[in-house]
């Protein structure tokens, strides 16, 4: 959903700040595969800008993965990034595993923990394992509360067992080829911590009172999009959080932008340039194209779809 | 002036600078270097001035050092027991005085 009524907060939409600034956000080469598996979801998530949830039907189907494998054959990317909902949900995953490992240089699965804690299948960690698959995995917080309220009662505890259960299988030690990457974003419509500094205390508290360990942390602000969009406007915030966005543009992060080497794929097939703009129903290069239509793999210098919810990316130091 | 406090002025800060610029030059670096990472981190300092603000009852630091300490990595139980010891040693500081009144009072009884 594109977001409007934003002269009411008496700041330009996203496009207009680029155009101020004099930039354009174009393609460059295209390093990162994401695959939204779909929108299925142990959890129901106030921050999800997809709005994921047990209840939603998405899938992504077997004929589609193979034309994503097709895709990355070609294409070659670096890295194949796995995401959902929560991709564990997905009776697919172990193909899509098996199938990718040979063909990138780092493949990643992102988690929200609780759902590989809950499915408990033994065959799927074998199978990260035996394939080095590089795990990024949501924390928002070291306290209960705010985890849980953000994520639904009884998170916290799970995902700190799951942390415990891949640090067991020997993944986020320092030394090791199995990482695992922690994510954390705020629980509100607040600014991340920097995200040295989150990393540094997450290291120390987590160790401390669990013993558990990780290899980075990376923390980024709240998309207004999706669910966390109806919570901003249920709060009667959403233009004052957008306006607080627009305040910390910095027009140094545009090169950096994850949008600009990344392509999403959707659990239907359609592309993107990144998954917010899934989320957003903004096409890449506001053209909208299936995966199995494509004739050129090569995105170079094509225009980036924006919204004003890519003031969220362009915040502070950025989100890359 | 409907109200003495109104939000928006905490924004207008930088304007006490108009009419001595320098000393407000000077303010504001000394207030940066102040909260900047030390041997405390910057979250401790965001939680030490939330505790302050509740003393002196400054409705401008409680709403930035609310946000400040969220965005700093704070959550609400380490932010209410911050309040907790700014409450604990202004009434202590009262409690206390209560030797000085006790003093007072058995020089001046049978």
């Amino acid at each position: 959903m594109e977001i409007q009524n934003l002269q009411e907060g008496g700041f330009p939409d996203f496009d207009q700040t680029l155009k101020n600034h004099g930039l354009f956000l174009k393609r460059g080469e295209t390093v990162i595969c994401q695959i939204n598996l779909g929108l299925l979801c142990n959890q129901v998530c106030k921050h999800c800008h997809l709005s994921a949830g047990p209840g939603r039907k998405e899938l992504m189907d077997l004929a589609t993965i193979h034309q994503v494998i097709q895709f990355q054959k070609k294409a070659a990317c670096e890295v194949v990034d796995i995401t959902g909902g929560a991709p564990e949900m997905n009776p697919h995953l172990p193909v899509l595993i098996e199938e990718m490992a040979g063909l990138t240089n780092t493949l990643m699965l992102r988690s929200n923990l609780s759902a590989l804690y809950d499915i408990n299948d033994p065959g799927l960690l074998d199978l990260l394992v035996k394939h080095r698959v590089t795990i990024v995995a949501s924390l928002p917080s070291l306290n209960l509360s705010q985890t849980e309220g953000q994520r639904g009662e009884g998170v916290f505890d799970k995902s700190i067992k799951a942390i415990k259960l891949l640090n067991d299988m020997g993944y986020g030690k320092k030394d090791a080829s199995l990482v695992l990457d922690l994510v954390s974003n705020p629980a509100g419509a607040f600014m991340p911590t920097p995200q040295a500094v989150a990393e540094k205390r997450f290291r120390r508290v987590l160790k401390d009172k669990w013993g558990i360990v990780f290899n980075r942390l990376f923390t980024f602000a709240n998309m207004p999009l999706g669910r966390f969009e109806t919570w901003l406007k249920k709060k009667e915030i959403f233009e004052t959080y957008l306006k607080s966005l627009w305040e910390k543009f910095n027009p140094c992060t545009l090169d950096g932008l994850m949008c600009r080497h990344l392509i999403s794929i959707s659990w239907d097939g359609y592309l993107y340039d990144c998954d917010f703009n899934l989320a957003a129903r903004l096409p890449k290069g506001n053209l909208r194209t299936h995966i199995g239509d494509l004739t050129n793999m090569n995105f170079n210098n094509q225009e980036v779809a924006v919204g004003n919810h890519c003031y969220a990316c362009t915040a502070g130091s950025g989100f890359t | 002036m409907e109200n003495y406090y109104n939000p928006e002025d905490l924004l207008k800060f930088e304007e006490v600078g108009k009419d001595a610029p320098e000393l407000a030059k000077n303010f504001f670096e000394y207030y940066g270097q102040v909260f900047a990472e030390g041997d405390l981190t910057a979250r401790e300092k965001s939680l030490i001035a939330l505790a302050v603000a509740h003393t002196i009852q400054c409705p401008y630091c409680i709403d930035a050092y609310t946000k400040g300490c969220l965005e700093k990595g704070s959550n609400l139980s380490e932010m209410t027991e911050a309040l907790h010891v700014a409450t604990a040693i202004r009434g202590g500081a009262s409690l206390v005085h209560g030797v000085q009144m006790r003093n007072i009072a058995e020089k001046m009884s049978m």
